[in-house]
C-alpha cells in the first residue's frame, strides 16, 4: 500500500503549496485583479448567456476569419500582460540606482524580462501576425476556408494552450531566469533545477506545434485554393508574404521543436546534448535556437510588410510600383532568412571567415528590404495619398523602420558588434524593427481589414491618439536605449551604480508611460467603434476603394466568403473588376459545400495543454494521460465523417438577396 | 559614451567602424525619410495640382536605381567588414599599440587568463605568478593577451572602453586581444545574462603605468591568500557582489584544469574518465588545427 505522502506525491508530482507565492505581494495582487477580472468577464458572459452562442459561433468554429479574429484577441490580450512586464523593468531599472535596488530582487526581475521576451514574440506577435493573415488570405485568393479548417482551429487552441502553460507560471510556481531563449548551461537541470524552463519548453512546445500546424494549413492553402486565374504572379502581395511566411514556419518552428525537445531530454531524463561535460556543447543550442530564431524575426516582419503593400497602394489609389520586384525582394528575403543565424553571437569565437560570411549575408538583406522601401516610395509618387488611420501606421512605419534597419546593418558589421552586442544598443534596434515593423505592420492590417472582419470601420479619433502616442512613445522610450548602449550599458541588469544614466532611464520610462496610453487609446478606439458602429458601418464591403479580392465580397462576408468562385484576369483583381464593370451575380445560386464546426481541436489542445502541465510538475499521470489522448483523440477523430455539409441554395439566396437590398440602398 | 570616446586601440578602431558605418547608412537613410515625407505630403489626396496617374507602376530605370543603390553601398560595407573582421578577429595578435605606434621589438603581450565565476571575475596573471578577483589591472601600451573561460554558465567578458567582448564559457577557451593606451580605471562587466548576480557582476579595468603596475603586483603578492584548488573550489561558490580581493600565489597549472573542468579533482587533471579523453583526443586530432597544422589544445571554439 502506498502512504498517503507517497499518493500525493504521485498526483501531484513536484507540486506542493509552496509554489503558490503567498508571500509576494506584488504576484498576489496581480493573480486577484486578474482572477477578479475573469470572474467578472465569465459572470458577464454567464449574465446574458452567451456561453452557447460562444461556443457554437467562435470556439468551435472552424471558420477562417472567426479563427483569425480569436487569434488576434488573443494576441491583444496577452499584449497587456507582455507590457505590464515592460512596465515593470522600464520601472525597475529608473528607480535602481546606487544604494536603492528598486522594487524587484532579481529572482523576479529576471522571470519579468524572459516572460516579457517569450510572450511579446510567442503570444502577441505570433497570434497577431498568424490571425491577421488567417482572416485575409483565403477572402484574398478567393477561397471559402483554408485546406484543413479542423486543423485550424486545432493550431488556434495549441497556441492558446502554450499562452495558458505561460500564464500559469505566474501564479504557480515560477517562470524561466533565463532570458527569452534559454542558453544552457544557464537553463540546464543544474542552474536551473526548478520548474521555470520546464514552463518555458512546454509552453513553447504546445503553442510551437500549433504555429507548425497553421503554417502548413496556409502553405497548401494559398498553393490549392486560389481562384481560376490567380497565377502566382497574381496574387496580392500580402498573400505572397504570408506564403514566404509560412514557409519559414514550416521549415523552421521543427528545429525550434527539436532543440527543446534536446534540452528536455538533458533536463528530465539526464542527457548531456547541451551540458558542459559528456561531450554536451552549449553552442550547439545557441546555434540551433538561432537557425529557428533568426527566420522567426522575417516570420513576423515579412506579412507586416505584405500590409504595408497592400495599404500604400489601397490609400494612394495606385497599382504597387514595382510588384515583380516585391515579389523577389520578398522570395530574397526568405531564403536569406536561413543564412544568417550566427550574426546573433559573433561574439562567441567563431573565425574571422566565418564572421565575416554572416555578416555579409546579413547585409545583403537589406538590399532587397531596402528596394521594398522605395517601391512603397514610388507608389506614393503620383498618387493620390489619403490619410487614413492605416496610411498613417504605413507612414510612421517607414520613418521608424529605416532607423531601425541601419542600426541593424551596423550590428551585422562583426568588429563593431563585438562593442554593440547584448548592449542595450542591440535592445533598442530590435524595438526598433519589431516595433516599427512588425506593430505597426499590425495596427495597420487591423485598422485595415476590421471593416472587412466587422462591417463597421473603426473610430478615427482614438486611432489617431493610438497612433501618435505609439509613435512618440516608441522614440521616447528607445532612443535614450541607443544612447545608453554607446555608454556601455548591457541588457538584463536589474541595478545600476552610474548615476549619470539615470535620465535616459527616466526618460524610457517616461515614453513606455506614453506608449501605455497609445494602447489604452487602442482599446477605447475598439470601444467607441462598437458603441457607434452604426454611424461608422459600410454596407458596400469596399470602405478603402480596395484593390483585391477580399473587398468584392460583404462586411462581414458570409460564412461561405463569395457566392460564387471569383475568376482573376489581373493583379489587383477587384480593381480590374470594377474598372471594367463588373456585375455582381444576383441569381443561379447553388448549395455550398462547407465543413461542420468542431469541438473536437479545443479538446485535443485541452489535452496537449494539460500533457505539458503534468511534464512542468512531474505529475507523470497527467503527461501520460494527456498525451494518450491527444494521439488517440486524433485518431478518433480521423474517422469521424460528419464533418461537411452543404449550406442550401435557399440560404445562399436570402443571404445575397440581403447584400443586393444593401447594395441597392447604399446606391 | 564610452564606446564613442574608447581607451584602448582596438576599441577605438572599432569606434571609427561604427561611425564608418554609419555614415555609409546615412548616405541612403536621410534621402528615405525625407522622400517618404515629401512624397506622402506632395501628393496627398487634397492636393489636386498635383499629378495622379493610377496605373503608373513600372520604371525600369528606377528598379535598378533601388536595387542598386543599397547594393552600391552594401558592397563597400561588405568590403570594409571583410578587411575587419580580419584586422580585429579577437583572436588576431596585436599588430600594433595605436596609429604609427608599431610595437617596440621584444615586448610580449602580458597574458591574462579570465575565469567567470557565479558571479564574479577572476584574473590569473601567469607572469607574475598572482591573481585578482573583480580587478584587471595592467600596464598601459603593453598588448595584453587574454584567455577566457567560465565555471558554470555562459557569460561575456565585456570592456567597452578597451575592446569590445567575447564570450566566457565554461569547459571552452575564448581569446581577446587588446591594449589600453591611457592610464584610467574603466569598466569591466559580464555582456551575457548569467543568473541572479549578474547586475553585480562588474570589476574595475585599471590601466597602470609601468611602476604603478609593478607597485600593484607587489601589493598582490604581499597579501597572504594563495590560489590552491581548495581556494578555488571555495571561489566558485556562489555569491554576489564579491569585493576585490588578490592571491599572491597561484597553483600552477590551474587555468587550464579549469578549462577542462577538473579542477576541482584536486589531482589535477590525471584523465582517469578515458571516454572523456579519448573523445577530447578526437576531437583535437579531427577538427582543431592551428594555422600550423599543429592540434589546438582540446576544446577551442576554435
Amino acid at each position: 500500500m502506498p502512504t498517503t505522502a507517497e499518493l500525493i506525491k504521485f498526483i501531484f508530482g513536484r507540486l506542493t503549496i509552496d509554489a503558490l507565492p503567498l508571500d509576494e505581494p506584488i504576484i498576489m495582487g496581480t493573480f486577484v485583479m486578474v482572477a477578479l477580472g475573469g470572474l467578472t468577464v465569465a459572470g458577464l458572459i454567464t449574465r446574458f448567456k452567451l456561453w452557447g452562442y460562444l461556443w457554437k459561433e467562435w470556439f468551435t468554429s472552424i471558420d477562417h476569419k472567426k479563427i483569425g479574429v480569436m487569434y488576434i484577441v488573443l494576441g491583444v490580450v496577452m499584449l497587456l500582460r507582455g507590457f505590464a512586464d515592460a512596465l515593470m523593468m522600464r520601472a525597475q531599472q529608473a528607480m535602481s540606482f546606487g544604494s536603492s535596488h528598486g522594487y524587484l530582487p532579481p529572482s523576479h526581475y529576471d522571470q519579468v524580462f524572459s516572460a516579457h521576451g517569450v510572450i511579446m514574440i510567442f503570444f502577441v506577435a505570433m497570434p497577431l501576425v498568424v490571425g491577421l493573415m488567417n482572416l485575409v488570405v483565403p477572402l484574398q485568393i478567393g477561397a471559402r476556408d483554408v485546406s484543413f479548417p479542423f486543423l485550424n482551429n486545432f493550431s488556434f487552441w495549441m497556441t492558446v494552450g502554450g499562452a495558458v502553460i505561460v500564464m500559469m507560471s505566474l501564479f504557480i510556481g515560477n517562470f524561466a531566469r533565463t532570458g527569452w531563449l534559454a542558453y544552457p548551461p544557464l537553463s540546464g537541470i543544474g542552474a536551473s533545477p526548478d520548474v521555470g524552463v520546464d514552463y518555458y519548453i512546454w509552453g513553447l512546445q504546445v503553442a510551437g506545434i500549433g504555429t507548425l500546424l497553421s503554417g502548413v494549413n496556409l502553405v497548401i492553402t494559398i498553393i490549392k485554393m486560389r481562384a481560376p486565374g490567380m497565377t502566382l504572379m497574381r496574387m496580392p502581395i500580402f498573400t505572397w508574404t504570408a506564403l514566404c511566411t509560412n514557409i519559414l514556419i514550416v521549415a523552421s518552428f521543427p528545429v525550434l521543436t527539436v532543440v527543446l525537445a534536446l534540452l528536455s531530454l538533458d533536463r528530465y531524463v539526464g542527457a548531456h546534448f547541451f551540458t558542459n561535460t559528456l561531450g554536451g556543447d552549449p553552442m550547439m543550442y545557441v546555434n540551433l535556437i538561432w537557425i529557428w530564431g533568426h527566420p522567426e524575426v522575417y516570420i513576423l516582419i515579412l506579412p507586416a510588410f505584405g500590409v504595408f503593400s497592400e495599404v500604400v497602394s489601397t490609400f494612394s489609389g495606385k497599382r504597387l510600383f514595382g510588384y515583380t520586384s516585391m515579389v523577389y525582394a520578398t522570395v530574397a528575403i526568405t531564403v536569406l532568412a536561413y543564412v544568417v543565424w550566427l550574426h546573433h553571437f559573433f561574439t562567441m569565437g567563431a573565425g574571422a571567415d566565418v564572421n565575416a560570411f554572416f555578416g555579409i549575408t546579413t547585409m545583403i538583406i537589406s538590399i532587397p528590404t531596402g528596394a521594398k522601401i522605395f517601391n512603397w516610395l514610388f507608389t506614393m509618387y503620383r498618387g493620390r495619398v489619403r490619410f487614413e488611420l492605416p496610411m498613417l501606421w504605413t507612414l510612421g512605419f517607414m520613418v521608424t523602420f529605416v532607423i531601425g534597419g541601419m542600426t541593424g546593418v551596423l550590428l551585422a558589421v562583426p568588429s563593431a558588434d563585438f562593442v554593440l552586442h547584448n548592449s542595450l544598443f542591440l535592445i533598442a534596434h530590435f524595438h526598433n524593427v519589431i516595433i516599427g515593423g512588425v506593430v505597426f505592420g499590425m495596427f495597420a492590417g487591423i485598422n485595415y481589414w476590421f471593416p472587412k472582419a466587422f462591417g463597421f470601420k473603426l473610430e478615427p479619433f482614438w486611432g489617431k491618439v493610438s497612433f501618435w502616442c505609439w509613435l512618440v512613445g516608441f522614440y521616447l522610450a528607445f532612443m535614450p536605449l541607443y544612447v545608453l548602449g554607446l555608454m556601455g550599458v548591457t541588457r538584463r541588469l536589474s541595478h545600476f551604480d552610474d548615476m549619470s544614466l539615470r535620465p535616459w532611464f527616466l526618460i524610457a520610462a517616461l515614453g513606455a508611460g506614453v506608449i501605455l496610453v497609445g494602447i489604452l487609446a487602442f482599446l477605447a478606439q475598439i470601444a467607441v467603434s462598437i458603441m457607434k458602429r452604426e454611424e461608422l458601418r459600410d454596407l458596400t464591403g469596399d470602405p478603402w476603394n480596395g484593390r483585391t479580392l477580399e473587398w468584392s465580397t460583404s462586411s462581414p462576408p458570409p460564412a461561405y466568403n463569395f457566392a460564387f468562385t471569383p475568376v482573376v484576369h489581373q493583379q489587383d483583381a477587384w480593381w480590374d473588376m470594377k474598372t471594367h464593370g463588373y456585375q455582381r451575380p444576383v441569381a443561379g445560386f447553388i448549395p455550398i459545400h462547407m465543413p461542420r464546426n468542431t469541438g473536437a481541436g479545443l479538446v485535443l489542445a485541452g489535452f496537449a495543454t494539460a500533457c505539458g502541465i503534468g511534464m512542468v510538475w512531474h505529475m507523470w499521470w497527467l503527461a501520460a494521460l494527456g498525451l494518450f489522448v491527444v494521439i488517440g483523440g486524433a485518431i478518433v477523430h480521423s474517422f469521424n465523417e460528419d464533418r461537411d455539409f452543404h449550406i442550401p441554395a435557399s440560404d445562399v439566396i436570402a443571404v445575397e438577396g440581403e447584400r443586393t437590398e444593401a447594395l441597392r440602398n447604399v446606391a | 559614451m564610452v564606446v564613442m570616446n574608447p581607451s584602448g586601440d582596438i576599441a577605438l578602431q572599432q569606434r571609427d567602424l561604427v561611425l564608418l558605418s554609419t555614415g555609409l547608412m546615412l548616405l541612403i537613410i536621410v534621402p528615405v525619410i525625407g522622400l517618404t515625407l515629401f512624397i506622402a505630403w506632395k501628393y496627398r489626396e487634397s492636393n489636386t495640382a498635383a499629378p495622379y496617374d493610377p496605373e503608373w507602376h513600372h520604371s525600369t530605370r528606377l528598379e535598378f536605381a533601388v536595387w542598386g543603390a543599397p547594393l552600391a553601398i552594401i558592397m563597400v560595407l561588405g568590403a570594409v567588414t571583410w578587411v575587419t573582421c580580419h584586422t580585429l578577429d579577437p583572436y588576431r595578435s596585436l599588430s600594433r599599440l595605436g596609429p604609427n605606434r608599431p610595437i617596440p621589438a621584444g615586448v610580449k603581450p602580458l597574458e591574462v587568463d579570465v575565469v567567470a565565476l557565479d558571479w564574479k571575475w577572476l584574473f590569473i596573471y601567469p607572469e607574475l605568478g598572482v591573481a585578482s578577483v573583480n580587478e584587471l589591472a595592467a600596464p598601459v601600451d603593453r598588448p595584453l593577451a587574454f584567455k577566457i573561460t567560465a565555471s558554470t554558465v555562459m557569460n561575456s567578458l565585456a570592456m567597452p572602453a578597451i575592446a569590445g567582448q567575447i564570450y566566457a564559457m565554461p569547459g571552452m577557451q575564448t581569446q581577446l586581444h587588446a591594449v589600453i593606451n591611457q592610464p584610467g580605471v574603466y569598466d569591466g562587466f559580464s555582456g551575457n545574462y548569467s543568473g541572479a548576480g549578474f547586475s553585480g557582476m562588474r570589476f574595475k579595468v585599471r590601466g597602470l603605468s609601468d611602476a604603478d603596475f609593478a607597485t600593484w603586483a607587489a601589493n598582490a603578492r604581499a597579501g597572504d591568500a594563495r590560489l590552491t584548488r581548495e581556494a578555488y573550489v571555495g571561489l566558485t561558490q556562489p555569491s554576489q557582489n564579491q569585493p576585490v580581493s588578490y592571491f599572491a600565489s597561484v597553483d600552477p597549472g590551474l587555468f587550464l584544469d579549469i578549462v577542462d573542468q577538473c579542477a576541482a579533482s584536486g589531482d589535477g587533471c590525471k584523465r582517469g574518465d578515458a571516454m572523456h579523453a579519448a573523445m577530447k583526443l578526437a576531437v583535437a586530432e579531427k577538427v582543431l588545427c592551428g594555422p600550423d597544422g599543429k592540434p589546438l589544445p582540446p576544446r577551442q571554439t576554435r
